[in-house]
Formats: C-alpha cells, structure tokens, sequence
C-alpha cells in the first residue's frame, strides 16, 4: 500500500475555464511513518 | 454517496492548515491532508445537513466539482475519517 | 504562500512548514540504564536542569493548544522519570496520542497491564540485533534479553500490536529476515531505521554504518517489505539507488520533516531540529523561553531558514537529487560535509570525496551525559549494562 495516496476527482468533461484544474485533488493521505525524526 | 448523511468521525481531529486542514484520527493513526478550504467546509457541515448533497448545496459547490467532492469524502469514508449517520430529520436544534 | 484555488503538492506544503508540528519528539530524560554505543542523545546520567513536571505539564498544555496530535517520547529511557506515567496519562488526558520508546528494563507484568488498560498509547521497543551476541554487542550485556522479557510482558498483559524499532547497522543487516520474523511472531510492527553519526554514534558511525554493499542490500530488502516495516523515511537517500534500474522509490514522502512538520524537545527544555541534530547550530530555542513551545515553532530564525526552499548545492548537476533530495542534514553535519553537499552515504559515491575534503575539526554534539563507566570506541569492550529491575 502506498504511504500516499492522491484521490483524484474528475470532473466533466466541458469544464468551464474558471481557472479550477479539471481534476481536482481534494484530499491526500500522508503516511504517520513518512516523516524521518520520529518514532 | 450523494445521499448519505456523513459526519466526521468521533475520533478524527479535524486541524485547520493554511491550504486547509489536517485530519488525524486516534485510533487507526492515519492522517489525511484536505488540500482544499472548500473541502474543510464541506466536512465541517456534513453533520448540519440531511445528506451530502444538501451539504454540497449548502456550502455552495458547483455542481461539476461534485464528482471530485464525491471523490474525496468516498475516499475519507472508507479510511474511516467520516461515519454514516442514522437518517434523523434535520431540525433547527 | 499557497493560493486556495491551486493546491500544492502536499511535499511543497510540508517542506515550507506547518502552523504546528503534526507530532514531535520529546525526550525526556538524558538519564539511562544502558550505554548503547551509538545512542543519539549521548544519554546515562540524568541533567539537573531537566524540566520538572509541572513545566513538562505547561508544555503538554501548550502542545494540547496547538493540536499537536502526538508525541513521541524517547530519552535516555523515558520510564526512569518518577512521573513517566502521571505524564503519560496527563497528556493523554489532553487529547495528544502518545507513542514512546524504551529499552524495556521497566517493563514488568504489572507496568505492562498498566499500559494494556491506556488509551492511545504505542510502545516501540528498541533491539539491534535477534540474538544477544549481536544485540549486546552495541546495547551492553542483558539488553537483549531484558528486551525480549519486556516483549512477553507486553504480550500476556494483551497489549496488541507494539513496535519493534532496530538500528540498521553493518553487523545486523543480515538479520533483517529474521527481525521481521520476531515482529510476525509477536503480532508486533517491525521499524528499522538508519543509524546516524549523532551523539555517541560520532564515534561509532565509521565502524557501525552500513557498507556501501550493503545499503544496496538494505535497499532491495525494504522495497520487498516496505508495505509491512515502517521506516520513520529514514532511507530515502537510497532512493537514487532506484533510479539506475527504474526499481522505484522506497514508500515514504522523501523529504526531511525537520523543523518542519516535526522537531525535538530535549529533557531540558531545549528544542531542536529533529533528534539527531543536538548541537547549538540547530538548536531553535528552549521551552523555558517567554513564549514557550509555541514562540519557538513559530518565531525561530533557524526554522524560518529550513522552511525556506533548500539549495541543492554540490548536487545540483546529479540527476539523483530528486530522488534523494541530497539526504540527511545530521549526517551531513556531523561528517563534516556542507549540508548543500552530498550524504556521506550518498549511493552515487559522492560522500566518501566530501567527508575527505571536510577539513575543518569535526562537531561535536552539545552535551556528554554519557556514564563515566563507558569507553568511547569501537565495541570491542561490551559496555555494562546497568540494570534496575
């Protein structure tokens, strides 16, 4: 299992240009482990 | 999903971050970045609400983010970050 | 300096720092039983500076305030403290996951269902080596067994899953099969991490550190057993090992959280940039500053500098930097070797010119709380254990 993992929400197709990505990446985990320093 | 009532899970604290917020929650240890203030506010107001969609209609999210909104809460409900809560009226208390 | 309607990469938002760190290390006692040759806060003899409990309170009050979410404790051996446990179920109490490290002579059946029956609490257990030979050669003598005994304790107190933490060193890297195997056999998570040249290990580093052979070694072996063995990201400069044969990057978020997302308080209130860098050219500040805590992670001048875009350096012109992102900054300092300059471990090879050209006296770390009765030197000489039951 990847320590993270990026949720990718696709939108449609015809997105207006509002300067929003077309795929927008609301959320990411982040592994407790992935930080070097701690236990 | 989209007529699910959601709440954020009793043991996640919730951090608000610059770009967002931070969630942790206590027992699975698992920590969620929510790369966005939009989706903060959504999660914040899933529990004032009768379902996702009358809160993504509350927070005023267009509807072609919806898929990525749906996305996204999907994704916190299967790590547990949000629980299902029992269908209850919504009332003003 | 993130525009709410183009979010960054979660890397880019961690690497310019978090309002609050999202845990921290607290050690919380230079005081120990062992003598462990490469012990990173050179930890034996208590300070009388430590913080009392009452200021170690104030912090967790502050820590509660700023939403840290835990802490790890460590030391020395943080269950000698009188009030290990009034602090424990304190911050507890206040909401902060606490997640401690301990060589487990203080582990008996009745401290261990003490700890089964608390909330939020993770035990990590250190060990270097299966067998006692190998073991005690760094911990001293009776530290293996003392460690499996508290591993038992733990086990029949129904504690669940707790965590063993091994030093990856020359003369266990062989074993790695077999730590996993002890892990898998007390249902327990299996953590190695990298041993750095900080504190006791300045002196231990040139003998103990793995061979260049051997990290390769370390490298293959944690890429097949990454989703099971946690890391604390202490290899990812053995990232760039991936980029000759597209083999791919070790799990983890490659990059140093040090002053950043994470931090060090020491037993006597001084905070610094991670564990590893106890000395006063990473030091931010001290807990017992006005402000306390939350001044320090916010105001200090050496935080705003880590949080500030890195300089690749020497590195620059390597096509591995972004895999390895030019490594660990304690390695670097304590080898003498610019921290804009290549890991003395660096994969390419880089690290054996630089720690050559390192001209300058070597640092050294801030404090020696070291036990009179320890010889510094290669561990041909098995330290004394001094056990207290």
């Amino acid at each position: 299992m990847d320590d993270t993992t990026v949720d990718e929400g696709r939108a449609d197709g015809e997105t207006p240009d509002e300067g929003l990505l077309e795929e927008e990446l609301l959320i990411e985990e982040i592994s407790i482990d992935g930080m070097c320093g701690v236990y | 999903m989209l007529d699910r009532r959601l709440a954020l899970h009793p043991r996640v604290a919730l951090r608000p971050e610059p770009f967002g917020a931070l969630a942790y929650h206590y027992d699975t240890r698992r920590l969620v970045f929510l790369k966005h203030p939009d989706v903060v506010r959504v999660v914040r107001a899933l529990s004032d609400h009768a379902t996702l969609a009358d809160t993504l209609v509350a927070c005023a999210i267009d509807e072609h983010r919806w898929p990525s909104f749906q996305s996204a809460l999907t994704s916190l409900y299967e790590s547990e970050m949000l629980c299902e809560q029992r269908r209850a009226p919504v009332d003003a208390g | 300096m993130s525009n709410a309607a183009h979010p960054s990469t979660l890397v880019e938002q961690l690497k310019g720092g978090l309002d609050a760190p999202i845990c921290l290390t607290w050690e919380l006692t230079y005081a120990c039983n062992l003598a462990c040759v490469h012990c990173l806060s050179s930890s034996g003899r208590r300070d009388s500076r430590e913080l009392t409990t009452a200021e170690a309170k104030a912090v967790l009050d502050e820590l509660h305030d700023l939403q840290v979410f835990y802490i790890n404790i460590g030391g020395g051996e943080p269950m000698i403290r009188r009030d290990f446990f009034e602090l424990v179920e304190y911050a507890i109490g206040r909401g902060i996951g606490v997640k401690f490290s301990t060589n487990g002579a203080f582990i008996d059946a009745a401290k261990a269902r003490r700890l089964a029956s608390m909330e939020y609490l993770d035990i990590q257990i250190s060990l270097d080596g299966v067998d006692a030979t190998t073991n005690d050669a760094v911990r001293g003598g009776g530290s293996h067994a003392t460690a499996i005994r508290a591993m038992g304790h733990l086990s029949d107190a129904g504690f669940g899953p707790f965590k063993i933490s091994v030093v990856v060193t020359r003369h266990n890297v062989d074993q790695l099969d077999e730590f996993k195997a002890l892990a898998d056999a007390y249902g327990a998570q299996l953590r190695v991490t990298r041993l750095r040249p900080s504190g006791r290990g300045a002196d231990s580093w040139h003998d103990l550190h793995p061979t260049n052979t051997q990290q390769r070694q370390i490298y293959d072996w944690l890429l097949a057993h990454g989703d099971d063995v946690l890391t604390g990201d202490s290899f990812f400069h053995l990232n760039a090992l991936g980029e000759e044969s597209d083999a791919g990057s070790l799990p983890g978020l490659n990059m140093c959280g040090a002053g950043r997302v994470v931090c060090l308080i020491d037993p006597i209130g001084d905070v610094y940039a991670c564990p590893f860098v106890i000395h006063d050219e990473f030091r931010a500040g001290s807990v017992r500053d006005d402000g306390g805590f939350g001044a320090v992670w916010t105001e200090s001048e050496l935080f705003a500098e880590l949080r500030r875009p890195q300089s690749a350096g020497a590195c620059a012109s390597c096509g591995s930097y972004d895999a390895c992102q030019g490594g660990c900054m304690a390695a670097k300092f304590f080898t003498g070797i610019p921290l804009d300059g290549p890991d003395p471990e660096c994969v390419v090879g880089h690290g054996e010119q630089a720690m050559r050209a390192a001209t300058a006296d070597l640092p050294r770390p801030a404090m020696d709380h070291s036990a009179p009765a320890r010889q510094p030197g290669p561990p041909e000489r098995v330290p004394v254990a001094i056990g207290r039951r």
